[in-house]
């Protein structure tokens, strides 16, 4: 094994462990929802257990993944180490240590503040300073990153990168713009006030911070989800990328319009004027462009696909495609719920429309489609290409690798859809109970939460599925020559040289521009207002 | 670059279905001055309940409309039942003693976040008359889920 899988599979076998612990913990959350009465329900475990879910499926799942198929990236397209190794496993260890820190801060109930933690719900400072050893982990994988772009442009400087690091490039930028919110939220409000130093914070401007991160954090998670669609996808089913510029012209976008849109989010906020909220309701809608170019071309690569099967027909070609594939079908059920998510995703961003869904179950409906599947589903399908390829082990149980993608469908059909409709009935989201006394409008929920539940029950033994595959070809799979890791070609000839699409300095000065016109004033403004700070508050 | 003629079609359905998206927003904004909360005044949150801005809580009614001042704290609202007229606006004014709360009336539009150091305040018009369940949206606390409160929308010559 090499060096740089062996950075990797140390990534991914975090990714794994992470996920494990937090989807035994979301099918408790499902039951509690349908008031099924399991001995070990109480409130405060309830309540400690979606802060745990949310932590470590969108905070350390996706991260350590995502490092994880960087490196990949980094070593099969650019056929080289990653340049400065040192860093990148410091920051595997730095990584590693907050995310210990955090867990086990949340585990002990000292830091039941979910994974929004708005203050002034205050938890413990070590669950702040975990938080914020994760992104300083995450900042030198990104530098490691970009350090080896350099190297390897250095002796090629007419070359464009190769498409799968052109993607991982982007995430980059994304990621290196979006995480000044947070670690300004948390190193100059959070942290000084957790520990005491300072009594007060300003909650609206903790929330500017924080969704000027949040946002761009659905974008991090989902770019390299992007990546695999792109580059993997086509050749797993025997065709060809339909379109290389376009790929290239939908990262790019991306790195624009990730950040400016965070007050769609707020929607609900006092404290921001409806102005500077309509203008983030622009941007926001012209991040769906880019997705509606993926949807195209990565549906025209697998036609591509089974046309090169012998498809003839207008939809046969659907027919021919590689259903038994967990990859291939993980990726397509993902895209099928990203649909779903993404019409979802253009009515929660409806500035006026916002207020019959906002913090209802339509959320966590809308994003278990999204980051729960077009990503969670995506990086599980990639898994079971990737593991075999980095350990040289035969991937193990693989008929339950061939079935899990369907039961995550099955569940999260059931699960989305019936938190969708309960959401536009009014139930609120992130609730233990769901009976508010015996209230009569509250008991019209209970059919779609008992629905809800079943799906929970699906998503778990899928989610069980996954790891039983995982932790079998990692401890006992038969040792092989592992295949390479293979990419996509172009289905038409790319130009040679670097074009626009290939200037990040540039597209990253214009994102950093789109980002000031969004931010600076309202900031400013509201820094201006004569405004109280809150003390902080531990209700767990 | 060269795009192929049918992605070409589908680029250009696409943008003009987000200029539609944005059109409908466009035209509530300005036809039915459709937005969501957006009040910004600041309060003193350790002293809501001496602030005469909260002094006298709950609907205050006349012939225009009614305007209706709560307070949200862990876990109740204060006060936790009021009355409003059907078909005649109705103003909310909210502010939280303690976190983040959220202001949801169920099965309507009606929705804020209610954060502390802040007022925040909607208006609208509730054209069926009935009980309706208010409850927060926005985790509180070990409670959150108990968190609730009931408004009743009275008919036109009911009792005010």
């Amino acid at each position: 094994m090499t060096r740089s899988d062996r950075l990797s599979l140390a990534h991914l076998w975090v990714a794994i462990a992470a996920f494990g612990v937090a989807s035994a913990m979301a099918l408790m959350q499902a039951l509690s929802r349908a008031s099924l009465d399991l001995p070990f329900r109480t409130a405060k475990m309830y309540y400690l257990s979606v802060t745990a879910h949310g932590v470590l499926m969108a905070l350390v799942f996706t991260t350590f993944f995502i490092m994880a198929f960087g490196y990949v990236v980094v070593s099969r397209t650019l056929d080289q180490e990653p340049t400065g190794m040192p860093l990148a496993w410091a920051g595997y260890w730095i990584a590693l240590v907050g995310t210990l820190m955090a867990a086990l801060t949340v585990l002990s109930g000292k830091a039941t503040v979910l994974y929004t933690f708005y203050p002034p719900l205050q938890a413990h400072p070590a669950f702040y300073i975990g938080l914020t050893l994760v992104i300083v982990g995450s900042w030198c994988w990104s530098i490691v990153m970009l350090l080896s772009y350099r190297t390897w442009r250095a002796s090629r400087p007419d070359r464009p990168a190769p498409l799968p690091m052109h993607g991982m490039i982007a995430t980059v930028i994304v990621w290196l713009i979006a995480t000044i919110g947070v670690a300004a939220e948390v190193l100059f409000q959070l942290i000084p006030w957790s520990l005491g130093w300072t009594k007060t914070v300003d909650p609206v401007l903790a929330r500017m911070l924080f969704w000027y991160f949040g946002h761009p954090l659905v974008y991090f998670w989902l770019l390299p989800a992007y990546v695999l669609w792109y580059t993997v996808l086509p050749k797993v089913v025997g065709g060809k990328l339909f379109s290389d510029p376009l790929a290239r012209l939908v990262f790019v976008m991306f790195i624009l319009f990730s950040t400016p849109v965070g007050f769609h989010h707020q929607f609900m906020d006092p404290g921001v004027s409806a102005g500077w909220k309509l203008l983030h309701t622009f941007l926001t809608f012209a991040i769906l462009f880019p997705s509606f170019i993926t949807a195209f071309t990565v549906t025209a690569s697998m036609e591509v696909g089974g046309r090169a099967q012998g498809a003839t027909g207008l939809v046969d070609w659907i027919g021919k495609l590689p259903w038994r594939d967990p990859l291939f079908s993980s990726v397509a059920l993902s895209m099928i719920l990203f649909a779903i998510g993404g019409i979802g995703g253009a009515i929660n961003a409806s500035f006026g429309m916002n207020a019959v869904v906002h913090n209802t179950a339509f959320i966590q409906g809308h994003f278990h489609l999204t980051v729960g599947s077009a990503v969670a589903l995506t990086f599980m399908g990639a898994a079971y290409w990737l593991l075999p390829r980095l350990t040289g082990r035969e991937l193990e149980l693989s008929l339950l690798a061939r079935v899990q993608p369907y039961l995550w469908f099955i569940g999260m059909m059931l699960f989305s859809i019936s938190n969708h409709l309960t959401g536009l009935m009014g139930m609120p989201r992130r609730i233990y109970d769901a009976s508010y006394g015996g209230s009569t409008i509250a008991a019209g929920w209970r059919g779609l939460t008992g629905l809800s539940a079943i799906g929970g029950v699906f998503l778990f033994a899928s989610a069980a599925f996954f790891m039983l595959v995982m932790l079998g070809t990692g401890l006992a799979g038969k040792r092989v020559t592992p295949q390479r890791v293979e990419w996509a070609e172009p289905l038409h000839p790319v130009a040679p040289g670097r074009g626009w699409f290939d200037r990040y300095w540039v597209w990253a000065a214009v994102a950093v521009v789109l980002v000031l016109v969004a931010y600076a004033y309202p900031l400013w403004m509201h820094l201006q207002m004569p405004r109280y700070g809150s003390p902080g508050f531990k209700p767990f | 670059m060269n795009v192929p003629l049918y992605e070409k079609i589908w680029m250009w359905a696409s943008g003009l279905l987000i200029i539609a998206f944005l059109t409908t927003i466009v035209v509530g904004v300005a036809g039915s001055s459709l937005q969501p909360p957006s009040h910004v005044e600041t309060i003193d949150p350790t002293k809501v309940w001496n602030d005469p801005r909260f002094a006298k809580r709950g609907a205050t009614v006349d012939d225009h409309g009614a305007t209706v001042v709560l307070i949200a704290m862990m876990f109740a609202f204060q006060p936790a039942e009021m009355h409003v007229p059907a078909n005649k606006p109705v103003t909310f004014r909210l502010t939280s003693a303690d976190v983040v709360h959220g202001f949801e009336i169920v099965g309507t539009n009606g929705n804020t976040m209610v954060v502390p150091g802040y007022v925040s305040q909607f208006t609208t018009t509730f054209r069926t008359p009935g009980e309706y369940l208010i409850v927060c949206n926005e985790y509180c606390g070990l409670s959150h889920h108990l968190m609730s409160a009931k408004l009743f929308v009275d008919a036109e010559g009911a009792r005010p």
